[in-house]
């Protein structure tokens, strides 16, 4: 190809690179300086020092995280694989099948899910029916993360599905030809030519899990304090945006270290893809 | 085997949809329990045509998940495209580092850094009330790019840079054989960018509640505040219609698909 026409076709991203200085870059600027000022704007170290009493929260939220994103990858791989054994025509009902739910709002389905949990909700009611006491399930550790697999499934499925749905089959059949039984095919063939997808759906689950704040609220009943439940009061309840922002970045950059933590376990998306 | 998938397939959908199928039971209970069944009315239908404030705030959000999507699926192929045709190197690298910001970062970071950017220049330009509408597109438009970026490059990877090559020896321009040879084959990944956007922007919440302003309200704003008390059973009647329109809508396109397939294989 000809070098002007190559050149042609790297601008048409300039429009892009402008936008994401402007509000990629610029914002996470501000970030870090109205983390090292005071509300008068003076340079202090005060909200960084500020942050050891939140640890328990921090780590608490990336616990839960890591929780949900396992669970998500379980139940995905397996349905993802499933639908893009289908024909076409199913295969696209079905993914939208998994889309639609995402068209409502994410707050009205977890309320909904609080009725379905609580002491007396329905599924207590229909297991009262059948004789099975009633569970306490509302208000725990497994609701808020029940919550967070259920919002962020999805996101696993897509990724994973739309990998799977392209990958070159006469490899498979040539992991089985050479007499690799179905598991050994799954393992040697089937989940590194999907790993692509597998990667960004860790990353599309683990980071609304670990940062959310809403799901906590309903289905932890207050008592799983998350830090992004810390994060939003300091800037809808009690204006301390400097705080805000001091707490943010802490979730901002342990959230980098994990990310390059996993991008060292399932090794760099660029080669795996080619 | 076969049963166990379908009975797995069973399962895993019964999940996604028991909160919604729940939802729709209870926007025809006659009482405003979300929890006990008295009966059948449709009550909270006729309360929801009364609802001003809520039909309001639907159109808002269908308006901005539009505008915010379709800007965002043109931005970002056309950046994908450069992307694609960047050496490896220092620049490619810092490209794509930014556009894994968004998606990296936590959504709620995203969202205050943007209200803390936009507060900023609004204090600079001494206007009081610069969140609403312009703001929210800002940071919709944001939040999508990457997700068609990251499903249109994949695509372009895919494609066999021979067939573009092919084409313009055969006398095609090169703006030609992008579109086309190299725009059908990366479709499917523009498709899947621009549906995700579409519906990423019209499930924000959290994004969006850092950066509107009182004079623009999405659904979900304005859910947020109503679950703050008790959800009124009119929010549920929304949120059926919504679904069951989506639905109908979903259904006929397959059949529309299925059948232009149909046609082409005739032929």
């Amino acid at each position: 190809m000809s070098n002007r026409s190559s050149l042609g076709s790297k601008l048409v991203a300039s429009p892009y690179i402008v936008w994401s200085v402007l509000f990629i870059i610029a914002p996470l600027i501000f970030v870090v300086y109205y983390s090292f000022t005071d509300a008068s704007g003076a340079f202090t170290f005060e909200n960084i020092t500020a942050l050891s009493k939140y640890t328990p929260t921090f780590l608490r939220s990336i616990w839960f995280g890591i929780v949900a994103t396992i669970i998500c990858l379980i139940i995905a791989f397996p349905l993802a694989y499933i639908i893009s054994q289908k024909t076409e025509k199913v295969q696209r009902t079905m993914v939208m099948l998994v889309m639609l739910p995402m068209w409502m709002s994410f707050l009205i389905r977890t309320y909904s899910w609080m009725a379905l949990l609580q002491d007396t909700g329905i599924i207590n009611n229909l297991l009262g029916k059948i004789g099975i006491d009633p569970i306490h399930m509302i208000n725990t550790e497994g609701a808020v993360i029940l919550g967070m697999v259920y919002n962020f499934l999805p996101y696993m499925i897509m990724p994973i599905y739309s990998v799977m749905a392209k990958l070159d089959y006469s490899m498979v059949e040539a992991c089985q030809d050479l007499g690799g039984n179905r598991l050994t095919v799954v393992r040697r063939c089937i989940i590194p030519m999907s790993m692509p997808g597998i990667v960004s759906g860790i990353t599309m689950v683990f980071v609304p899990s670990v940062s959310t704040f809403y799901i906590s609220q309903k289905l932890g009943g207050g008592s799983f304090d998350l830090i992004g439940d810390v994060i939003e009061r300091q800037f809808q309840q009690s204006y301390n945006y400097n705080l805000g922002a001091a707490l943010s970045l802490v979730l901002m950059v342990l959230i980098l270290i994990s990310m390059a933590v996993m991008n060292r376990f399932t090794g760099d998306e660029e080669g795996v893809v080619i | 085997m076969k049963a166990a998938s379908k009975i797995y397939t069973f399962l895993v959908f019964l999940f996604l949809y028991a909160p919604i199928l729940v939802m729709i039971l209870f926007s025809f209970n006659s009482s405003s329990s979300t929890s006990v069944f008295a009966g059948f009315s449709l009550d909270w239908y006729k309360a929801l045509l009364e609802d001003e404030a809520t039909l309001r705030s639907l159109y808002n959000t269908i308006i901005l998940a539009v505008c915010s999507s379709v800007i965002a699926t043109v931005l970002g192929t056309a950046a994908a495209v450069g992307i694609d045709k960047f050496k490896k190197g220092p620049v490619r690298a810092g490209v794509m580092a930014t556009t894994n910001i968004p998606m990296t970062n936590p959504e709620i970071v995203t969202g205050i850094s943007m209200m803390l950017l936009f507060v900023f220049v609004g204090r600079l330009l001494s206007k009081d009330a610069v969140l609403g509408f312009g703001t929210m597109l800002i940071a919709h438009v944001t939040f999508n790019l990457p997700y068609v970026i990251l499903n249109v490059l994949p695509k372009l990877r895919q494609t066999d840079r021979n067939l573009s090559e092919a084409a313009q020896d055969l006398g095609c321009r090169p703006v030609m054989a992008f579109f086309k040879v190299v725009l059908p084959s990366i479709m499917p990944g523009i498709i899947t960018g621009m549906i995700m956007a579409f519906t990423l922007s019209l499930d924000d919440f959290i994004i969006s509640y850092f950066t509107s302003g009182p004079g623009f309200q999405t659904l979900p704003i304005a859910i947020f505040s109503m679950t703050k008390k008790r959800v009124k059973p009119d929010m549920y009647a929304l949120s059926a219609l919504i679904f069951v329109s989506i639905l109908v809508l979903l259904i006929l396109y397959n059949v529309a698909q299925s059948k232009s397939e149909e046609k082409t294989k005739k032929k």
